[in-house]
């Protein structure tokens, strides 16, 4: 069933699970206004009582439009940000400071370079030292010293061509040792080799319209989900770029987010600005494509069970469409705790944190 | 008088008949009158010439023949008077003396006759006397030649026997000669060549031969006539083989060769190989026609040449085959099948290579009649040689030269539909003059429509020929039913209905969205004319197909209502990828405006901004252009001065409820509350719904889809004061003239007051414009 909030605050997009934290459910949501002060809302969801507990933090430096935690410190996020005009929008890492029920984000580390930033993300293994910024169509490489106030620029590439071009959006490949960054601009995904800076695969039209955002399966390498303004859904092979692997079209208006199950990566969310967010089941590109394989210590056990669950062929499906908001959805998210459990924030201020339905969980786990 | 005319007439009668012995006599006689009264056509009363009332038995009627004198006296003296009794004696004796004159008369005239008679009886009674002298000797001359005739067979009888026997020697000896002469003979007859002859006679002699081989003399014949026989054969076996002269007259030869006793098995062999070179040679021949230097003959004269040349060869070879070597019986008839189908299978194989050559070409009347022609032909050595299956594979190669046929002409139709859309292309691309676009449209459908249709009808005429009742092969079972309803009907007719929806659904899926590789209008065109095929066109040409192509065959074909349901998929995919594009247009146009234009330091609006009336003018065309097509579709019934509507931007205290920051976490409930309220009973906006095939759901759909865009853009952006404002204005404007494209203007209020109420919110300093401004600036344009 799903845990409907009151709408928390109005005009957000941002949302973030805590990546550091594994044991306690937590979002973090960033508000974007430009008349108060802004603020990061910390959401707690006790998963048992089914009760949810709301913290804020003052942001200070300017309405959020981009968030992110950092994935080895509980206490370190970054936010994409700006006061007034947005051509003046930066990237910060924040450390907040005190108890979280009342404390404030401030910009530890700036930064600085290209305005427009538009979205800062971490290195997913590492140490929480390595970030990549997207400002305007630069890609920009940080590495942070937890003593110096200002972010060292390790290296950066931009994009070069005619007309205006802008990156939407970037995320950071788990396989490789991290060495992988994928990014979005207008139609085109790019993929970049964060060791050399330079571009090692292009998809040009990769959607009809602009792609808004990417995500890496956490568990099969190459593997890359897109979503954009065509309404669709694609799944690529990132060693063969001519044709998406999949293609879905359940929205009905433009698709803002689209991220992978941390865990169970045939598990994959949407959320769109026709203000439903679907869950679907891609099994056959999945990493499990036949199911939990059995270990083989349990075959003997159960090797009359198994050609019965083969006789089942994987069918891609949309397992749920929700649709509680009122407004368009921005931003859809895993929770990092519990691989069952996803969160979804639309523009008039609407957290909402939905379950797996227990029959799939059921099914994926046995 | 009656009676003097009856008088002569019985002049004999009186003397025997009233009185006669016999009571019936007269009884008789009056039969005898009747029957004679009935052949002269005379009735009883009239013969008599009396009046019909007399009786003829009165015995008082001096005529009658019962007439009684003692009674008739009798009467006269009781009846008359005097002086009649006296007329009536003068009467009677005057009639008595003429009776009795015309008694004489007769008398003197036949006693002249009665002396003739008796003279010349009497000459007769002396030449019968003469006469039986005559016969008298005759007898004895009779007796005497009888004694002689024995004498004469009695010495002759030995003699006869002797001249018998002789005759039978004498038959015998020219038999004997005949033997004797038979060498000299047979090698006359081979010098002149008249094996025939030849043959004849060794065949009569052969069994004597046979019979009498222990005598030495008669060996000798036998070994000389063997020695010729031996000759012969190999003469008539020279011939065989050189063998330029035809089928019969081989045939002639292995007959004779057969009637010498020669091993038939080995003559089949032979007689076979001959024939093989003879049918190689026409197969030569044709393969020479098929060759690319020469220029090919049509495919109906190459049959043609084939049937005549090859398949009659065949014929004759294997009805003279038959006819010649009958006794060799399965085994004979098994080499014969072998050797049809060795050939026979060549034969097709050229066959099918020329056919092959015709399938790229047009004339479907000229393949059938050579197909006709070619099937026709096989038929003959078909019956003849069951075995061989000649026949079945000539039906086979028809079928599938039917088949290939079916599927040529699908291609054809395939390309005539591609062919029909690059031209519709060209004509949507060529530059039009201003206002002539309009008919353009309604008519390039009307042409597309017509010219697929007598496509698909000349091709359902060409390949009507194959059914035709005058071709050979029509009554085939596979004529009859599987190429009617498999091949027509499903391969041909549904094959390209749908792959004429592929084709145009493909449309839909092109991966050049963004650029529009298609012309919308062409999206549009084929989607109406998907939906006219639903409607109408399928269910026409399935029932002119069925009423065509009788299809007897129960095999499952696809029902109407199925295609139809594809069709109209199509339609919908269409229309619906139709507002897609278009509505990617505005919105791309829409994108540009907000998004490259600077809303902070932009100055207070005096205008609309160009790009709005540009919306709006590309909007009507749109209108027009689906309108065209479309028809009008139903628009939720609305007060008629809609377009007075206030347009209730921001100031009203709804968006204050609803966008009021409420961050606090007991942020007030009520106004949260209020909003969500508001928006249930607003219906949730679907931006990309799917669309009714009409003109206003078109049109709904492509604004929903404009005006969405237009409101996630103002969200990206930051506005300062006037830049509010100048949101406000374009809204305000676009109500103004968008309302009427829709079906709910009710959906067009809401989404311009939800761009105007983010742009406020996406505002540091949001003061907005009086309507009233607003309203003064649009009307000014």
């Amino acid at each position: 069933p799903p845990d409907d909030l009151p709408s928390l605050l109005a005009g957000a997009r941002a949302l973030t699970p805590q990546t550091a934290e594994t044991d306690a459910i937590r979002f973090l949501v960033g508000t974007q206004s430009l008349k108060y002060d802004n603020q990061i809302h910390i959401i707690d969801f006790d998963d048992e009582n089914n009760i949810i507990n709301k913290n804020v933090l003052l942001h200070q430096a300017g309405e959020i439009w981009h968030i992110s935690a950092s994935p080895a410190d509980k206490g370190v996020l970054a936010t994409c940000y700006n006061k007034g005009d947005f051509r003046s929008r930066r990237a910060a890492r924040a450390r907040w400071h005190g108890r979280p029920c009342s404390g404030t984000a401030s910009p530890a580390s700036l930064f600085t370079g290209p305005p427009l930033s538009c979205s800062v993300a971490w290195e997913p293994t590492g140490d929480g030292r390595r970030v990549i910024s997207l400002a305007d169509s630069h890609v920009l490489l940080w590495d942070l010293q937890e003593s110096s106030s200002q972010a060292v620029l390790a290296s950066s590439a931009s994009l070069e061509g005619k007309g205006q071009l802008k990156f939407t959006s970037g995320r950071w490949s788990p396989h490789h040792t991290c060495t992988q960054v994928a990014t979005a601009n207008d139609t085109t995904i790019r993929g970049w080799d964060t060791r050399s800076m330079s571009q090692t695969y292009c998809i040009e039209n990769a959607h009809g319209q602009l792609v808004r955002d990417l995500d890496f399966n956490p568990n099969k390498q190459y593997y890359l989900a897109s979503c954009g303004d065509d309404c669709k859904v694609k799944f690529w092979d990132t060693r063969n770029v001519t044709e998406p692997v999949k293609s879905l079209e359940e929205h009905s208006h433009w698709v803002w987010n689209v991220r992978y199950n941390h865990s169970h990566d045939q598990l994959v969310l949407t959320g769109s600005s026709d203000s439903r967010v679907i869950l679907s089941n891609m099994v056959s590109i999945s990493s499990e494509p036949f199911g939990h394989l059995v270990d083989d210590e349990d075959l003997s056990d159960q090797e009359e069970c198994r050609p019965e669950k083969s006789q089942e062929p994987p069918q891609d499906s949309v397992i749920a469409t929700y649709d509680e908001h009122e407004d368009s959805v921005y931003a859809v998210d895993w929770s990092s705790a519990d691989p069952w459990l996803f969160a979804s924030l639309s523009y008039d201020g609407r957290l909402v944190i939905n379950r797996v339905p227990r029959a799939l969980k059921y099914h994926i786990l046995l | 008088m009656a009676a003097a005319a009856a008088g002569p007439g019985r002049g004999s009668g009186p003397g025997d008949s009233p009185e006669g012995p016999d009571a019936e006599a007269p009884e008789r006689r009056r039969k005898a009158h009747g029957m004679l009264k009935l052949y002269y056509g005379l009735s009883e009363g009239e013969a008599a010439g009396r009046p019909s009332g007399s009786d003829p038995l009165d015995p008082t009627d001096l005529n009658g023949a019962h007439f009684d004198p003692e009674v008739y006296l009798d009467k006269l003296r009781r009846e008359c008077p005097l002086a009649q009794l006296m007329d009536s004696e003068t009467d009677m004796v005057r009639q008595i003396r003429a009776l009795d004159s015309d008694m004489q008369t007769l008398v003197y005239e036949n006693y002249n006759k009665f002396i003739s008679a008796t003279d010349t009886i009497r000459k007769m009674k002396n030449d019968f006397r003469k006469m039986e002298d005559e016969m008298d000797r005759l007898a004895t001359n009779m007796a005497v030649i009888t004694d002689f005739s024995a004498r004469i067979s009695a010495t002759l009888q030995d003699r006869h026997e002797r001249i018998t026997k002789l005759a039978g020697v004498h038959a015998l000896l020219r038999k004997l000669q005949f033997l004797f002469e038979l060498p000299s003979r047979l090698t006359k007859c081979v010098e002149l060549g008249a094996y025939g002859q030849a043959v004849r006679y060794q065949g009569r002699a052969r069994a004597v031969l046979q019979q009498y081989q222990h005598l030495p003399s008669f060996r000798a014949i036998q070994d000389d006539c063997q020695v010729i026989t031996a000759r012969l054969a190999q003469q008539l076996r020279q011939q065989f083989r050189e063998g330029g002269s035809g089928a019969p007259e081989q045939a002639e030869c292995v007959e004779l060769l057969l009637a010498l006793g020669e091993p038939a098995e080995e003559l089949c062999e032979e007689f076979l190989a001959h024939a093989r070179g003879r049918l190689e040679a026409e197969l030569r021949s044709l393969e020479a026609e098929l060759g690319p230097s020469p220029p090919a003959p049509d495919v109906l004269e190459f049959t043609d040449h084939g049937g005549s040349g090859f398949v009659g060869g065949l014929c004759q070879v294997a009805s003279a085959y038959q006819e010649l070597f009958e006794a060799q019986g399965a085994a004979g008839a098994e080499k014969l099948a072998a050797f049809a189908r060795e050939l026979g299978g060549r034969y097709f194989a050229l066959v099918e290579q020329r056919l092959a050559q015709e399938q790229g070409g047009g004339d479907n009347s000229l393949l059938v009649r050579a197909l006709d022609r070619f099937h026709r032909r096989l038929r003959a050595p078909g019956a003849l040689l069951a075995a061989a299956g000649l026949a079945e594979a000539a039906t086979e190669i028809v079928e599938r030269v039917a088949r290939e046929r079916l599927g040529h002409h699908l291609q054809g139709l395939r390309s005539a539909f591609l062919g029909c859309l690059t031209d519709v292309r060209q004509a949507l691309a060529a530059p039009r003059l201003a206002g002539k676009e309009g008919p353009g449209l309604a008519e390039l459908l009307a042409n597309v429509a017509s010219s697929i249709l007598s496509h698909i009808k000349a091709s359902l005429a060409a390949v009507h020929l194959f059914t035709a009742k005058e071709v050979s092969f029509s009554n085939k079972p596979y004529f009859r039913g599987e190429f009617c309803s498999q091949g027509v009907r499903e391969g041909l007719i549904v094959g390209f209905i749908r792959s004429m929806c592929q084709t145009a659904q493909s449309f839909c899926d092109s991966p050049g969205e963004k650029g529009g590789a298609t012309p919308p209008a062409l999206l549009l065109l084929l989607s109406r004319l998907c939906l006219d095929y639903e409607t109408a066109t399928i269910s026409y040409i399935l029932t002119l197909t069925d009423e065509q192509f009788l299809v007897q065959d129960q095999s499952p074909v696809t029902p109407v209502s199925t295609l139809c349901a594809e069709a109209r998929e199509t339609a919908r995919r269409l229309l619906t990828h139709y507002v897609k594009v278009q509505g990617l247009v505005i919105s791309q146009m829409l994108r540009k405006s907000v998004e490259t234009r600077d809303w902070l330091s932009t100055l207070e609006p005096r205008n609309v901004r160009a790009v709005m009336k540009r919306v709006v003018e590309d909007t009507t065309a749109i209108d027009v252009q689906v309108g065209l097509l479309y028809e009008e579709g139903v628009r939720k019934a609305q007060s008629s001065d809609s377009s007075k509507r206030t347009f209730s931007v921001y100031s009203s205290s709804r968006q204050q409820g609803r966008y009021a920051p409420s961050y606090t976490p007991s942020a007030p409930m009520d106004t949260n509350l209020l909003s969500n309220i508001q928006k249930l009973f607003s219906e949730r906006i679907d931006v990309f719904s799917p669309v009714e095939f009409n003109k206003v759901s078109v049109l709904t759909g492509i604004i929903k889809i404009s005006l969405k865009t237009l409101l996630e853009c103002v969200r990206l952006r930051t506005f300062g004061r006037f830049g509010l404002q100048q949101v406000q204005v374009d809204c305000h404007f676009l109500q103004l003239y968008l309302w009427r494209f829709v079906a709910d203007e009710e959906l067009v209020h809401l989404l311009l007051d939800e761009v105007v109420a983010s742009a406020a919110l996406r505002c540091p300093d949001p003061v907005p414009m009086e309507p009233s401004v607003v309203e003064v600036i649009c009307e000014r344009g």
